[in-house]
C-alpha cells in the first residue's frame, strides 16, 4: 500500500477515457462501480467539454455481486450501442471491476455487435493514466489500422512526386496540457514547411481516420507517454518513419523543424530564416540580466520537464537545481536530462517526497504541476504550471501552445511572470525600508489573486517562518540584531539566506549568528 | 411529461409510488462526505483504503486542491497487497503507523473501506481492533464503508456517523430527557440553532458529529433526537437501538422547515405555544423578508432535480411552498419512506418522483420537460448548459449553509442565480 493524499496520475481507466473523450464515434463501457462517474467531471468541469464524455458505466452494486453483473455489462453495452450508435467501441473494468473478474471484453464479443470493439485490459493496481492512455491508443490503432497493414516485408511505395508529403500527428488527448493548441501550432508550422497532416489522432478523429493511420509518409510524435507505443508499431507495420524530437522550446523546435525536413526531403530554410520566435531577443535584452542563475526546480510528466530544463537551462539562463518526473514508464530520459545538467533525477509519484525536495533546495523558482504550485505556495517560492495534471485555469481561453515558435513565445512569459521584472528587482531592493516595502508586498504584476496576506493560513505559515528565524537551526540561535539585519533582506531570498547562514555556523560549530556571522556567510557561499 | 411509470404524489400521502430505475447511476460514491466531515470533526483523520481510482476521485471531487494539508488520505492498494491477505493486513498496519507518526495530533481515525477493499474481503473492523491494541486510547480507530457498491454520496455521513454512536457515552439511567441533532451542519448553523433551543429552554443539546471527537454527547433512553438531514437511515437505526427516540419532522430548509423542524422538538419537551411563537417570531420575520426578495424570480418557473443527495425532496418542498416553483422531476438516489413521511406529505400534488436513476433516460425526460432550471451533478451541469438548459451544481448545496431562517435568503440565492445569470448574459 501507498499512503498518498494527492495522485499525479489517475487510474488507468482515466486514460482510457482521455482517447475515447478525445476522439468522434466512439464509445467505452466501463464496468465500474457509481462512484468512478466521477471521472465525467474531469472533462466537463476541469476541461469545460460542452458534452459528456462517450462513456457508459455499469454502475453495478453490492447486491449484484456474484449473481448477475456480467449480465449488467451485456446490457450496458448492447443499449450503449443502440443508443449512441457507435463505429467503434472500447470495452473494459476499473479497479473494482478488475477484481470480479468478468472479462469484459469476451462479454462484448458474445454479444456479436455489428462494429469493431476494443477489449482492454489495463491492471489498475499496477499502472496509471498515462500508460492507460498509451494502451488505449495502441489497441485502437492495431485494431483498426492493422486490417490495412501491407503483407510483412513488402516495401512501402514511393511518394506521389505531385503530391505534398503527409503526416500524422500523434499523441494529443482529452484533458491534455494545451494539446488542443499544440495542434493547431504544429499543423501550421508543417504547412510552411510544405507538409500536410493526414490524421490528427486521437484528438478530434474518428475510427475511420483511425484505420488510415498508414496512408501517410510518416509519423510526428507530439507526446511520447501517449504516442510512442503505437508509433513504434506503425513504424514496424507501415514502416512509417516517426519523430524523436518533441518541439517545446526555441531548440527543440529548431530542431524539429531540421528532422522533420529531413524525413519528409523538404527544404527548411525559409521557415526558419528571419526571427520565428520573440524567445531569444527577449532573452538576451538587459532586463533579463536579472534571470541569470535563477535556481529552478522542475518537475511533471517525462515530456514537459525535459523540454523545460532545455528551456530554462540554454534558453533563459537559469540554473537548473532539481528534476524530477512522476512518469516512471520514461524515468531514463529524464534521468539522463538531469545528468546533464549536474542533478540527480528525482522519479516519484509521492508529493509529499517532492514537497520535501523543494524545501531542501530552495530553488527561487517552481516549474511543475498543480500539485507544484501548492507545494511552491506553502513554501513561498513562484511557480509556473508547465504539465498535468492540471486544473480549469490551465485550460484557458486564449490561444497558447507549448509547441512550436509561438509556444515557445508563450513558455518564455510563462516562466518569466511569476518573477520579480528587472528593474523591479532592484527597486525592491532600493526601497525595502520603505514602510509600503514590507515582506507581503507583491510584485505589482501579480494579481491579487497572488497576495498572500489574503489567505489565513498563509498568514499563519508568515508567522512561522519568523519564529522559525530564531529557533529552527539546532544547537544555533539568532542575535537579536542578526536577526534584525535578517530582516533587511528580500522577503524572497531571506529563506536562503537563513538556511545559508544556519548552516555556515553550523559547520563552524558557532552558538550564536551575529550580523559578522550573516555576512561572512554572505561573502563565503556568493551569489 | 409524464412518461408512463412515473408515479404522481397527491397531498398527503406518503405511500406514493415512485419510478423505480437501475441503469447508468451518475452519482459520488460515499468516500466524497469525508470532505466535510474531516472539516467538522476537526480531530479526526479519514484514511480510505482503496484503490487510485478512490484517491483521484477525493482529488477531483474536492475541486480544487486545499492548501493546507487536509486530514484524510489514501491507503492505495497495490498488486501485491492482492496477493495475500496477511500481507494486505501487514501493509495497512504499517502505513497507519507511518500517518500516526506523520499526524500524531489525530485522536480518531476512520479506517473507510471502499468497493476493492470490500470486494476483496479486507476486514476493517478487525484492522481497527487490532490498531485499537496498539493506539488508544491516544488515538481510537473506527471503521466504516464509503464504497460506491454500497453507498452513494451522502450516505457516507450515514455510515460515519453509525460508526461513532457505539463510541457515544451511555446517559445515565434516570437523566432527564436531553436533545440530540443528527447531522454535519455548518459551525454558524449549529451555533444558531443552539440559541434558539436554549432561548425555547430546551436542553441539554448535544450535536453528532461534534466538531471534537473528545465530545460525543451522551445518548440513552431519555435521549430525543432530531435529523438535521434526511439521509442519516442507519445512523438513526443505531441510535434507537441505544434507546433513544426520533422526533419526525420536516428539514430545516426555509421558515416553514424550520419551524416545524423547532416546533417538534418544543412539542416534545413541553414548551408552550405562546414561548414558542415568541422565540422564533424574529427568524421566522427574517427568513420570509430575506425570502421575499427572489419571490418574483423563482415564482412559476420549473425546476428538476437529477438524483445526487437525498436533499432533493425537502429542497423542492421548500422551493414549491415557499418560492412557488413548479416541480418538474425530483430524482433522489435513494427514497428513504420513514425519514421523509413529513416532507412528502408536504409535496404538492402530482408531484413526479424518480428513485435510483438511468441517466440516459432521465436526460431524455430532463430535455422533453425543459425545466427553467436542472439541479445536477458536476458531471452532467456543462453539457446540459450547452444544449441550453440552466443548471444548479447539486454539491454546492451540500457544502454551504443551507439549514436554518438564518439560511433561508442564501438557500433561495442559489437557486436564482443561475437564473439571474442566465439572464444578463448577452453572449
Ligand atoms: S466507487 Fe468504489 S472504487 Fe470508485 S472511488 Fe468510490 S469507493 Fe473507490
Ligand atoms: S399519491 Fe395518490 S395515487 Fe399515489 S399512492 Fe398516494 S393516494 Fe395513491
Amino acid at each position: 500500500m501507498q499512503l498518498t493524499v494527492w495522485t499525479y496520475e489517475g487510474p488507468p481507466h482515466v486514460g482510457a477515457m482521455r482517447i475515447a473523450t478525445a476522439m468522434e464515434g466512439i464509445h467505452y463501457v466501463l464496468h465500474a462501480p457509481q462512484g468512478d462517474t466521477y471521472a465525467d467531471l474531469l472533462f466537463t468541469m476541469i476541461e469545460r467539454r460542452d458534452k459528456r464524455p462517450p462513456v457508459t458505466y455499469t454502475t453495478f452494486e453490492a447486491r449484484d455481486l456474484g449473481t448477475d453483473t456480467a449480465e449488467i455489462f451485456k446490457n450496458a453495452a448492447r443499449e450503449a450501442y443502440e443508443r449512441f450508435q457507435p463505429q467503434a467501441m472500447l470495452v473494459g473494468a476499473s479497479c473494482t471491476a478488475e477484481l470480479i473478474q468478468d472479462d469484459p471484453g469476451g462479454l462484448a464479443k458474445a454479444l456479436a455487435l455489428p462494429i469493431p470493439v476494443v477489449p482492454l485490459e489495463l491492471p489498475s493496481y499496477q499502472r496509471k493514466e498515462n500508460w492507460g492512455a498509451s494502451e488505449t491508443f495502441y489497441h485502437l490503432v492495431r485494431a483498426l489500422a492493422g486490417p490495412h497493414a501491407p503483407a510483412p516485408g513488402s516495401e512501402r511505395p514511393p511518394r506521389d512526386a505531385g503530391r505534398r508529403p503527409r503526416c500524422n500527428l500523434l499523441g494529443p488527448t482529452a484533458l491534455g496540457f494545451r494539446h488542443r493548441d499544440d495542434v493547431a501550432e504544429i499543423t501550421r508550422l508543417l504547412d510552411r514547411l510544405g507538409i500536410d497532416v493526414a490524421v490528427t489522432a486521437p484528438l478530434g478523429a474518428t475510427p475511420a481516420d483511425i484505420a488510415r493511420l498508414g496512408e501517410a509518409d510518416f509519423n510526428v510524435v507530439l507526446y511520447p507517454e501517449i504516442a510512442q507505443t503505437a508509433a513504434g508499431w506503425l513504424t514496424r507495420t507501415f514502416r512509417q518513419p516517426a519523430t524523436k524530437t518533441v518541439p517545446i522550446g526555441f531548440g527543440a523546435t529548431i530542431d524539429f523543424v531540421k528532422e522533420v525536413a529531413e524525413i519528409a526531403g523538404v527544404d527548411p530554410t525559409a521557415v526558419l530564416a528571419g526571427a520565428p520566435s520573440r524567445l531569444p531577443w527577449y532573452s538576451r535584452s538587459v532586463d533579463s540580466t536579472y534571470l541569470t542563475g535563477k535556481r529552478v526546480f522542475i518537475f511533471g510528466d517525462a515530456t514537459h520537464v525535459v523540454a523545460a530544463a532545455r528551456i530554462a537551462d540554454k534558453e533563459l539562463g537559469f540554473k537548473v537545481v532539481g528534476l524530477g518526473t512522476y512518469s516512471r514508464e520514461f524515468a531514463r530520459d529524464v534521468r539522463a536530462a538531469a545528468e546533464h545538467y549536474g542533478v540527480e533525477a528525482l522519479i516519484t509519484d509521492d508529493y509529499l517526497e517532492v514537497e520535501e525536495k523543494v524545501a531542501e533546495l530552495h530553488p527561487e523558482l517552481v516549474l511543475g504541476t498543480q500539485m507544484e504550485r501548492h507545494i511552491a505556495k506553502r513554501l513561498r517560492v513562484p511557480c509556473a504550471v508547465i504539465s498535468a495534471p492540471v486544473h480549469v485555469q490551465d485550460f484557458p481561453a486564449r490561444y497558447s501552445p507549448q509547441m512550436g515558435f509561438e509556444g515557445a513565445n508563450v513558455i518564455f512569459d510563462t516562466f518569466v511572470h511569476p518573477l520579480m521584472m528587472g528593474l523591479e528587482e532592484h527597486l525592491l531592493g532600493m526601497f525595502r525600508g520603505d514602510f509600503e516595502f514590507h515582506d507581503e508586498v507583491q510584485p505589482s504584476h501579480l494579481g491579487h489573486g497572488a497576495a498572500p496576506a489574503q489567505d489565513p493560513t498563509q498568514i499563519k505559515e508568515a508567522e512561522v517562518e519568523k519564529t522559525e528565524i530564531v529557533s529552527v537551526a539546532q544547537g544555533v540561535t539568532w542575535a537579536a540584531e542578526a536577526e534584525q539585519e535578517l530582516r533587511k533582506i528580500p522577503f524572497f531570498v531571506r529563506g536562503k539566506a537563513r538556511r545559508n547562514t544556519e548552516r555556515f555556523a553550523e559547520e563552524r560549530g558557532l552558538a550564536t549568528i551575529t550580523v559578522e556571522t550573516l555576512y561572512d556567510a554572505k561573502a563565503h557561499f556568493g551569489r | 411529461m409524464n412518461p408512463a411509470g412515473v408515479a404522481r404524489v397527491t397531498t398527503g400521502c406518503s405511500e406514493a409510488p415512485v419510478l423505480r430505475e437501475r441503469g447508468q447511476r451518475e452519482v459520488f460514491c460515499g468516500l466524497t462526505g469525508i470532505i466535510w466531515l474531516h472539516r467538522k470533526i476537526q480531530d479526526a483523520f479519514f484514511l480510505i483504503v482503496g484503490s487510485r481510482t478512490c484517491a483521484h476521485l477525493m482529488q477531483s471531487a474536492a475541486g480544487v486542491m486545499i492548501f493546507a494539508e487536509p486530514r484524510f488520505a489514501t491507503a492505495v492498494i497495490e498488486e501485491r497487497d492482492l496477493a495475500g491477505m496477511a500481507d494486505a493486513n501487514e501493509e495497512l498496519d504499517r502505513v497507519v503507523t507511518q500517518l500516526l507518526a506523520r499526524r500524531p495530533e489525530i485522536k480518531l481515525l476512520f479506517l473507510v473501506g471502499s468497493c476493492p477493499s470490500e470486494v476483496i474481503k479486507l476486514d476493517l473492523s478487525r484492522a481497527a481492533g487490532r490498531l485499537n491494541e496498539k493506539f488508544a486510547p491516544t488515538t481510537r480507530i473506527l471503521n466504516y464503508s464509503g464504497s460506491g457498491i454500497e453507498t452513494t454520496f451522502t450516505q457516507g455521513e450515514d455510515a460515519c456517523l453509525a460508526a461513532l454512536v457505539p463510541e457515544m457515552p451511555e446517559a445515565p439511567a434516570g437523566a432527564p430527557a436531553s436533545l440530540l441533532v443528527v447531522g454535519s451542519l455548518a459551525d454558524v448553523v449549529e451555533d444558531q440553532f443552539r440559541r434558539l433551543f436554549d432561548d425555547l429552554g430546551i436542553g441539554p443539546v448535544g450535536f453528532l458529529p461534534p466538531r471534537s471527537s473528545t465530545e460525543l454527547p451522551a445518548v440513552g433512553p431519555n435521549t430525543r433526537f432530531l435529523m438535521a438531514q434526511p439521509y442519516l437511515a442507519e445512523t438513526r437505526r443505531v441510535l434507537e437501538k441505544r434507546g433513544a427516540q426520533a422526533l419526525q419532522a420536516p428539514y430545516p430548509f426555509g421558515a416553514e422547515g424550520t419551524t416545524a423542524w423547532l416546533k417538534a422538538a418544543a412539542d416534545c419537551f413541553g414548551v408552550d405555544e405562546s414561548r414558542f411563537t415568541a422565540v422564533t417570531a424574529l427568524g421566522r420575520e427574517r427568513a420570509k423578508r430575506a425570502l421575499s426578495h427572489y419571490q418574483q424570480q423563482l415564482a412559476g418557473k420549473s425546476i428538476f432535480f437529477f438524483p445526487d443527495s437525498q436533499l432533493e425532496i425537502p429542497l423542492a418542498r421548500f422551493l414549491s411552498r415557499e418560492l412557488s416553483m413548479r416541480i418538474a422531476e425530483i430524482g433522489t438516489p435513494y427514497l428513504h419512506r420513514q425519514n421523509l413521511a413529513a416532507e412528502l406529505d408536504l409535496l404538492p400534488d402530482g408531484t413526479v418522483l424518480s428513485e435510483g436513476q438511468d441517466v440516459d433516460r432521465q436526460l431524455d425526460r430532463a430535455r422533453a420537460a425543459r425545466p427553467d432550471l436542472t439541479v445536477c451533478g458536476l458531471g452532467l451541469a456543462n453539457p446540459l448548459e450547452a444544449e441550453g438548459l440552466t443548471t444548479k451544481w447539486a454539491i454546492e448545496l451540500v457544502f454551504t449553509p443551507i439549514q436554518g431562517y438564518e439560511q433561508a435568503g442564501d438557500l433561495a440565492e442559489l437557486f436564482a442565480r443561475p437564473l439571474n445569470r442566465a439572464a444578463r448574459l448577452e453572449v
